[in-house]
Parts: structure tokens; C-alpha cells; sequence
């Protein structure tokens, strides 16, 4: 069978029509524009309310995070670190008074690019079409590769059954099991009901906003546009979602 | 063969032992099924009662996947009646009030150890009043 040149090209074009009206009809059917959830936090606004633990404690009630007393063993979602190692400021001299010796809110940066999710061998973790590096348990090894590859030491293992340091455990959430790994899912759980994450309702400073930095007039998208941000480690290409307004 | 008479109760003690759980198990009480406390009112869980006893698990299993994988929360059964996917808010909480008298009847009984408790925390058990109004039997 012979097809001339002419025959060809318009087959060509009319399957290249016909993929791209699919494409958007896939995009129109799948509610359009895609969301990008992200955090900024305050760090000001942070400090004004100085040794606060309000977010930490709603974060790790809310979702039965156990209270190690080791400190090899201990397991965490959101915690406080010094500004200049979590930001990794390489000339502290420089910073503002205030910011010096300070302590910042880190927590799982949900990066756009995640390295934790592509070293995971059981697809326990997985970055979900709304930016959320989610966690499933039930899948995971505990081979800790991710925990290996997270370049902020986001994630926790549970070397230990973390059920007997739960003080309280809530039937709303479950607790993990020896030999998982977990960490902050920014509370997708209740994103799934239409609230907001723990931490950010806890906030008595309002320093924390969570939004959908593609919604355009979203109040972080705002925030972002208006104030001066920075990312954790921002050399390392992970792309974190988790930004630092200064 | 010197003995056979020997020979033979040797055997038979032998065959007796060795068969001994059975007999024990015929002459024993012939065991009961275990009782189940069912939500007065309700006439089929989210799928038929057979379908249940048999197959709960890859019900769970499916509900787990949707609900973890696919971000789905909502379950629809076949009566229409839609229940969120939850196995410490759906199935003990909101239906069933004490796991020890539902789940655990069956499982000892039949001898399982089912994992999922060991993350999912059991909700308490209401109080006896709460529980007589809400119809809960035995």
C-alpha cells in the first residue's frame, strides 16, 4: 500500500487535532486547573508569641504522634529549629537582631520535587495531583530510604511501638505501627472536609497561611506576592512548598 | 511373630493416642457460634449479610485503597445510602459500639489476628444509658 506525502500529512494532522481537543476535554472533565497547596509562615509574627507550641501540640494530638523521651527514637511532624540551621544561613552576622538565635516552624516542605517519593520502593509515599506528599502506612517497609533521601530530616521511623507514648490517643486518626515511617500530610485528612490544617487553626499569632498558590487571589498567593520569602535549601532543586516570609 | 496378641494393643494404644484430639473433640459440648451484638434497627450492613461474614476484609481493603490511594471518602451501597469510609468512625463508632462484642466475638472464635487495630485506635464505648437509647443489644 502506498500513501502519498499529502495522504500522510493530513492523517497527522487530524490525529494531532484529535489528541489535543481530548487532552482538554480530560483537563475540562478533571475540573480544570490544577491545585498547588502550599504554607507560608510568618517568622515574625511567629516569634511576637515567643516559646509557642500551640501548632506543634494541635499537630501531634490531632494525629496520635507519640511522645519518645529518647531522643534517637523520637518521632515528630512540625517542630521548632534554630534559624539559622533550618534556613541554612551561611552568614548568621547578617541576619536581623530579632531573626538571630531564633527558633523557625519546620515540617514536611511537600516539595514539588520530591526526592523522598521517587526513592520509595513500595510507592508507600507519593506526591498527589494537589502538591501533598502523602503517606500510606499500610505499604510502607520501613525500608527508611525515604527518611535517608529527605534532605530536612522531615521524616520520623518508628524504631519502637509508639502506641504506649500516645498520652491520649484519638480514635479520629490512627497511630502507627512499629517499623513505618511517618511524617506531616498536611493534614489531608481534614483538607478533605474543607478545614484547614491543624497547626494553621492553632496559631494564636495567625502567622501560619495555607492556600492554593495557583488560586489567584488566594491569601497566601498574596502574602507571597506581597512580602520577601525564602524556601529551605532551595539549591537542591526540591522545590519546597513550605516558604518562610522574613 | 512371637506376641501378636502384644503386638496389636500396642498398636492400638497407638492408633488411640495418636486419633485422641478427634475423640476428645466428638465426646466434648458441641461448640456455639459466637453471638453477635447487632445495631437494633439496621437490617444489612453496606453489602448482604453473606456477603459480610465472607468477604468484609476486601471490602475494608477496598474501602482502605479508596480512601489512603484515591482521596475518596464517600461509599455508596446498594440501597443507595451513603456511609463515609471509616473503619473507627463507620463501622465501630457510628454502627457498631463495642469491637470487643462484634469483631473480636468472631475472630477469637474462629482464631484471627487481624493487624488493623494495631494502628486504628478503638473508639470508647458509650456509656450503658447512651447505649440502651441508641438500641444496642447484648
Amino acid at each position: 500500500m502506498s500513501t502519498s506525502r499529502r495522504v500522510f500529512l493530513r492523517l497527522a494532522a487530524t490525529a494531532a487535532t484529535a489528541a489535543a481537543a481530548g487532552s482538554a476535554l480530560g483537563c475540562a472533565a478533571s475540573g480544570g486547573a490544577r491545585r498547588r497547596l502550599a504554607m507560608a509562615i510568618d517568622v515574625r509574627k511567629c516569634l511576637d508569641v515567643h516559646g509557642c507550641r500551640a501548632c506543634v501540640d494541635a499537630c501531634h494530638e490531632a494525629h496520635n504522634v507519640p511522645a519518645i523521651p529518647d531522643r534517637a527514637h523520637e518521632v515528630k511532624w512540625v517542630w521548632k529549629e534554630p534559624f539559622e540551621r533550618a534556613l541554612a544561613v551561611r552568614e548568621p552576622a547578617t541576619l536581623p537582631a530579632a531573626l538571630r538565635g531564633s527558633e523557625v516552624l519546620v515540617l514536611c516542605n511537600h516539595c514539588d520535587n520530591p526526592p523522598c517519593t521517587r526513592v520509595c520502593p513500595t510507592g508507600a509515599t507519593w506526591k498527589r495531583d494537589d502538591g501533598v506528599v502523602a503517606m500510606d502506612e499500610h505499604r510502607c517497609i520501613g525500608c527508611r530510604y525515604c527518611v535517608a533521601a529527605c534532605p530536612y530530616g522531615s521524616r520520623s521511623f518508628n524504631f519502637v511501638d509508639p502506641r504506649p507514648f500516645v498520652a491520649h490517643p484519638t480514635s479520629d486518626y490512627p497511630t502507627r505501627t512499629k517499623g513505618v515511617v511517618e511524617k506531616c500530610t498536611f493534614c489531608e485528612e481534614r483538607l478533605a472536609v474543607g478545614r484547614l490544617p491543624a497547626c494553621v487553626d492553632a496559631c494564636p499569632a495567625g502567622a501560619m497561611v495555607f492556600g492554593d498558590l495557583d488560586e489567584r487571589g488566594s491569601e497566601i498567593r498574596k502574602l507571597l506576592n506581597e512580602r520577601y520569602s525564602v524556601r529551605r535549601r532551595p539549591e537542591l532543586g526540591t522545590r519546597p512548598q513550605v516558604f518562610y516570609v522574613i | 511373630m512371637r506376641r501378636p496378641t502384644l503386638l496389636v494393643a500396642g498398636l492400638a494404644a497407638f492408633v488411640a493416642l495418636a486419633t485422641w484430639p478427634v475423640w476428645h473433640a466428638l465426646a466434648g459440648p458441641r461448640p456455639t457460634a459466637p453471638e453477635l451484638a447487632r445495631p437494633v434497627g439496621a437490617t444489612e450492613c453496606v453489602a448482604p449479610t453473606d456477603y459480610m461474614r465472607a468477604s468484609h476484609m476486601k471490602l475494608l481493603v477496598e474501602w482502605r485503597d479508596r480512601v489512603v490511594r484515591d482521596g475518596v471518602r464517600a461509599y455508596t451501597d446498594r440501597h443507595g445510602r451513603v456511609v463515609t469510609m471509616s473503619l473507627s468512625k463507620t463501622c465501630i463508632g457510628a454502627c457498631h459500639t463495642d469491637k470487643t462484642k462484634f469483631c473480636d466475638r468472631c475472630h477469637d472464635y474462629t482464631g484471627v489476628k487481624p493487624t488493623c487495630w494495631d494502628c486504628h485506635v478503638v473508639p470508647p464505648v458509650p456509656a450503658p444509658p447512651a447505649l440502651a437509647a441508641r438500641g444496642e443489644v447484648r
